[in-house]
């Protein structure tokens, strides 16, 4: 990672125009970018600076109009009201914007002024299919505020069931709730719904005309939306005094039949300060299970309470062996030191060199807790025992979400590790410790990494290649979601691979959203347990290995992450197969061709 | 004379509905298959191409169980498709079951259903499955063309050919008019079975249906007396044979029969066909051609609810049709024969037929061909089949009849049948053998309630009432469907189920036993308890007041628990 040059500055920043506070925010902002970062930066501020209109909340979506007609609608009739609302506003000259609620954000609501909803009710009070994720993300815990808004509730339904209109209730009540006003009553309709429907349509339109019907207003609400104050970058978290961050969403990526359990996470930064750009990891602070910690104190009989040393701080035992060691896997230095402390000769002999063959198979799978249990640490002092081991390591995640996309929000892709050993049920530290955070109010110890080297290109027209397996496609959901979300111009092509594709397409849904709105124009995916022959992601870019050389010779920036042991070697073959076939040239130019691309920072990645 | 023309053929496509736009841009029925086969992103197709796989017997659908689930787990629904098979009159050979099983074993989730259209239907085939399991049933010498979609579906017929030379020869033309009316667009060829060979330029590829088909699906079905099994009246069109002496001298015409409805929209409604006629054997392809095509050209493309051949009769009248017909065919109908007609359901058990030969229809419970505990139905009748190598009728009650069985063979059928825990059981009610449910949960889209999962535990506590009743013995037919559409034909059911909501049904009462009166609304939205409290009084009522043969259906009506349904168009209107 390059420093800034701070001698070249210090004349500059002598006579910022910048309060101190704000100029020394900026310093540390500029401190923590990139060439490339700086360069778009500087661009951004030149061109910002030349427009009248103020920045809008979020660039690359389309601009909003005051009123939003929302229909959530299983059988089409909601929609075709939709419609009929339109015409009705046009009427009146009323500037509007018409949303299935299947497509309705956050932010629409957020920069909505008045919203005109239409919804239907079906089986025993279930919302439609089409209108449920924006049901939840009302009711759930990542419900936005919404006193700026206006609204009215046109609810269909059919009276010989029992929850009548249940779902135009429920967001009536909800939006209530959530601080909107409500502009008119809610009308509930029957299965004959003309007749009750048209009145509330010329009610709320009557309504909604008078207040938004000039240019004016209009413009004058737009500029009120953008007026928010822009978040500090100071950012002081670290793996010593971490930001426990609000759990808003611990959900199951693989299907349930999956032989893997991936977790999407969705951690709350509000008040956190922290700025992550696409590409930055999220680094957790660690933590042994309580069972696991407990089952290693009841083995070595040690009293938990018993204050212990740890970085010349005096802390119970109980608390060292939780927070600050390893008590997991041994490794052959582990059992060095054990063997020698308790001077076991069974140990002590199946450390000499010659049984390496033995040692190998012996330690696969085994927990500090086995040999505890097989070994007794007989005379073993507490302090002395903390002494052998080793240092709990955080776990870094890539973080699976754009700040611009969804503020105050980082995505993790975790997976759980878990597995048997010697008979017993083993699970993954930190993968653990994530997968546990269900509870309503659970937070999670956090700090920001920053990955300068996995990084978007400045250039918006560059086209990007992802490859990323497994939980390796997770920034990729991050660079995807930054790319719309600043409008970026250029292509996106994904490799994604896993086992099944029925069960374990980690965020399939959302890679099919951005390939129907234009902003991922390739994915190609790879499933190795769905056919009797294997198929990698290097297979993938095999098959297309002309055109992904053609994207290359574009000027496309390459990006791989995920596993470093077998996965990206295998890829890294397959690019160089490809640009020797499809490029005409030798292994030699073709290995000088995929330097160069690093040279230029086309060519990055992010393996483990 | 001047006939009316609103929102048919004659419209331009741009007042139509967009489904008619979809098919006559889709250069019949091409679309974009090929690249959404293509797209390994997506166990889905194209929204369009899944409005054209229809017409080649291929829904797609997805396990409504794990759809919630899936979304939030960010996966996609758990796409699958549904495959039916178009085999005219229900018979298969003995091979071609065997073929078929093995295709339900290698492709789907393992099992087959024999549907109320006398045919097989697979579930749960993965998109990458598809192509082959469709060659598969190829290979087998039949094919899924035009077994869903806006065309002449499978031909149905009164079950066994074997039975007698009238059967046989319902049979044959059964085969015929579904051969005569298939669509013959190339694209069935090019995409599905992937063979070469492009059609030739200037070729008319679908002379009979044109490039947007016909308004809506269209059914055919031809019936034997005294046998309504196949329930003639239920169809766009019907053929009643006429039986003299053994052999058939013609068909009476039935026209405008339908099941389908939406709730509360009473402008859509059952509706039994009318007869308006009779034809000679040698005029029945051409008056079902000409029929067809009648409905083709003013069958209403705006309103898809309203686009059935029944509205189209309904609404201009039968005269109309007999007019336009006559004109078509060049001859006009004769005056229809008297006929008779006893039941709706299936002759259970061994039975023999006219050339002495045996026959045994197994009832198949929701005609699901699968293995439970202690009745293993897919790998007895597998075991059948290997042995037995003669012919499968299906009926359109989901059952299924080994046909053409000599008598020094029973015996092997009869212990395979045992062996297996299948044969019909002696202590069974007659109203579970008269049960038919629809497939609805967890893979129609359409469901609102469930029906197949479900029936067979309603009639576990029906049965306890119909023995206390003393009415094991009693033919009562009940039908369930998980929606309005009507799969099972619940409305000409003695007892009609049809899903409301999860748990909830409208009660349907009073149809004849025959298949010639629609059943009338009962009870609205109701759940399982109240459905039990509703019949049992009834049932106990028609015990023991019941006049000599008098059916449960004709019982509810002459003791006025229910009102007489006459004609279609007042079934979801309130009584005058």
């Amino acid at each position: 990672m390059m420093e800034p040059s701070n001698e070249t500055d210090t004349a500059a920043w002598a006579v910022t125009p910048l309060p101190p506070t704000l100029a020394a925010e900026a310093r540390q902002l500029i401190a923590r970018l990139d060439q490339g970062q700086r360069l778009w930066l500087s661009g951004f501020l030149a061109g910002a600076s030349n427009r009248t209109a103020p920045l809008s909340s979020a660039p690359g979506q389309p601009k909003q109009s005051a009123v939003t007609i929302l229909y959530g609608s299983q059988s089409g009739n909601s929609e075709r009201l939709a419609q009929r609302i339109g015409a009705a506003l046009t009427q009146r000259g009323v500037a509007f914007t018409s949303l299935d609620m299947i497509d309705c954000r956050k932010n629409h609501l957020e920069e909505a002024r008045a919203v005109l909803m239409v919804v239907s009710t079906h089986g025993e009070g279930d919302p439609p299919d089409r209108a449920l994720p924006l049901h939840e993300l009302l009711h759930g815990r990542k419900a936005p505020k919404l006193s700026h808004l206006k609204y009215s509730v046109l609810a269909l339904g059919d009276s010989s069931y029992e929850r009548y209109c249940e779902t135009g209730r429920q967001f009536d009540a909800r939006l209530a709730a959530l601080g909107a006003e409500r502009l008119h009553e809610r009308v509930d309709c029957d299965v004959d719904f003309d007749a009750a429907a048209q009145r509330w349509i010329d009610a709320v339109v009557g309504q909604v005309a008078k207040s938004y019907t000039t240019s004016s207003a209009f413009e004058s609400i737009e500029t009120g939306i953008a007026s928010r104050p822009m978040a500090s970058v100071s950012n002081a978290y670290t793996r010593k005094n971490p930001f426990h961050a609000p759990v808003l969403s611990n959900q199951r990526l693989t299907a349930r039949h999956s032989s893997k359990d991936v977790r999407h996470i969705e951690l709350s930064l509000e008040g956190s300060s922290i700025h992550y750009e696409p590409g930055d990891a999220i680094g957790v602070v660690p933590a042994n299970r309580s069972s696991d910690v407990n089952a290693l104190l009841n083995a070595l009989r040690f009293d938990p309470e018993l204050p212990v040393q740890v970085e010349e701080r005096s802390v119970p035992l109980r608390e060292a062996l939780t927070d600050r060691y390893d008590i997991g896997l041994v490794n052959k230095g582990l059992l060095s030191r054990y063997a020698a402390a308790i001077t076991v000769d069974s140990l002590t002999e199946l450390l000499r060199p010659e049984r390496a063959d033995e040692l190998r198979p012996y330690l696969h799978g085994r927990h500090l807790i086995d040999i505890v249990r097989e070994h007794p640490s007989v005379g073993l002092e507490a302090a002395a025992f903390i002494q052998i081991l080793r240092p709990l390591a955080p776990r870094l995640y890539s973080i699976a979400s754009s700040q611009r996309a969804t503020p105050d929000e980082a995505h993790l892709t975790v997976s759980l590790v878990q597995y048997q050993s010697l008979g017993l049920d083993r699970v993954g530290v930190v993968s653990g410790q994530l997968s546990d955070l269900t509870a309503e109010d659970a937070l999670a110890p956090i700090y920001l990494h920053r990955n300068p080297n996995f990084r978007l290109p400045a250039e918006r027209e560059r086209p990007v290649i992802m490859i990323g397996p497994g939980t390796g496609v997770a920034p990729f959901r991050s660079f995807l979601a930054e790319r719309e979300a600043v409008g970026a111009t250029s292509r996106n092509w994904l490799f994604f691979g896993d086992r099944s594709f029925n069960a374990d397409f980690l965020y399939q849904t959302d890679w099919l959203d951005w390939r129907k709105r234009g902003i991922l124009q390739r994915i190609d995916a790879a499933f190795s347990r769905d056919s009797a022959e294997k198929f990698y992601v290097q297979h993938r870019m095999h098959e297309r290995g002309q055109e992904l050389f053609n994207w290359l010779e574009d000027g496309a920036s390459l990006y791989v992450c995920g596993d470093a042991e077998y996965m990206a070697p295998d890829v890294h073959r397959a690019l160089l197969d490809i640009i020797v076939r499809h490029g005409a040239r030798s292994q030699d130019d073709a290995a000088e061709y995929l330097v160069q691309l690093q040279r230029e920072r086309r060519y990055q990645r992010d393996v483990y | 004379m001047a006939t009316e023309r609103r929102f048919d053929l004659s419209s331009p496509l741009s007042q139509l509905h967009s489904n008619e736009q979809v098919k006559h841009d889709s250069r019949y029925l091409r679309g974009t298959l090929q690249d959404s086969f293509a797209d390994g992103i997506t166990g889905s197709i194209d929204e369009t191409d899944t409005l054209l796989t229809k017409f080649f017997g291929i829904y797609q659908q997805d396990d409504r169980d794990l759809r919630d689930e899936r979304r939030r787990s960010k996966l996609e629904p758990d796409y699958q498709f549904m495959v039916r098979v178009r085999m005219p009159g229900g018979v298969c050979t003995a091979a071609q079951w065997l073929a078929l099983d093995k295709l339900a074993t290698e492709y789907t989730s393992g099992s087959l259903r024999l549907t109320t259209r006398q045919t097989f239907q697979f579930h749960g085939i993965r998109k990458n499955n598809l192509r082959r399991h469709i060659q598969g049933i190829v290979a087998s010498g039949l094919d899924t063309i035009a077994a869903c979609g806006d065309d002449n579906r499978n031909v149905i017929c009164t079950a066994n050919p074997l039975l007698s030379a009238a059967h046989a020869e319902v049979s044959e033309t059964a085969r015929q008019l579904g051969a005569h009316l298939l669509p013959r667009t190339g694209a069935y060829r090019e995409i599905f079975l992937q063979q070469d060979g492009e059609v030739p330029a200037g070729t008319q590829e679908e002379p009979l249906y044109g490039p947007t088909y016909l308004p809506r699906k269209f059914k055919i079905a031809l019936a034997v007396p005294p046998q309504n099994d196949i329930d003639v009246f239920a169809h766009d069109l019907g053929f009643i044979a006429i039986v003299v002496n053994g052999s058939i001298v013609g068909y009476n015409v039935t026209v405008g029969g339908g099941m389908g409805m939406t709730h509360k929209a009473a402008a859509t409604f059952p509706r039994l066909g009318d007869i308006v006629g009779f034809c000679s054997p040698q005029d029945v392809i051409a008056v079902a051609e000409q029929t067809m095509c009648i409905q083709r050209d003013y069958g209403d493309r705006k309103d898809r609810a309203h686009a059935r051949f029944k509205y189209t009769i309904d609404d201009r009248g039968t005269d109309w049709f007999r007019d336009e017909l006559a004109q078509r065919v060049g001859k006009t109908l004769q005056p229809a024969r008297a006929f008779h007609f006893e039941t709706s359901g299936d002759r259970f058990g061994w039975h023999q037929g006219q050339d002495r030969r045996w026959h045994y229809t197994l009832f198949v419970e929701n005609g699901r061909v699968s293995d439970f505990p202690g009745r293993s139905v897919q790998s007895g009748l597998r075991a059948i089949a290997a042995m037995h190598g003669s012919l499968f009728a299906l009926t359109t009650n989901q059952n299924v009849t080994i046909a053409g069985v000599a008598a020094a063979d029973k015996p092997a059928i009869d212990a395979l049948l045992r062996e297996h825990g299948i044969a019909n059981d002696a202590n069974g009610t007659a109203l579970r053998q008269h049960s038919i449910a629809c497939v609805a949960f967890p893979t129609c889209g359409l469901a609102m309630a469930e029906s197949e999962r479900y029936l067979p535990k309603l009639l576990d506590q029906l049965d306890v009432v119909i023995r206390e009743a003393g009415l094991e013995r009693e033919r009562i037919s009940i039908r369930m469907s998980g929606c309005p559409n009507g799969c099972s034909r619940p409305y000409v059911a003695e007892i009609g189920l049809v899903g409301k909501a999860p748990g909830k049904y409208n009660l349907y009462l009073g149809a004849s036993a025959s298949g010639d009166r629609l059943n009338a609304l009962h009870r609205e939205n109701i759940g399982e308890q109240q459905i039990l409290d509703t019949l049992r009084p009834l049932l106990f009522d028609y015990a023991k007041h019941r006049q000599s043969g008098e059916s449960f259906g004709d019982f509810l009506v002459r003791t006025a628990v229910v009102r007489a349904m006459r004609a279609g168009r007042d079934f979801q209107k309130e009584p005058a």
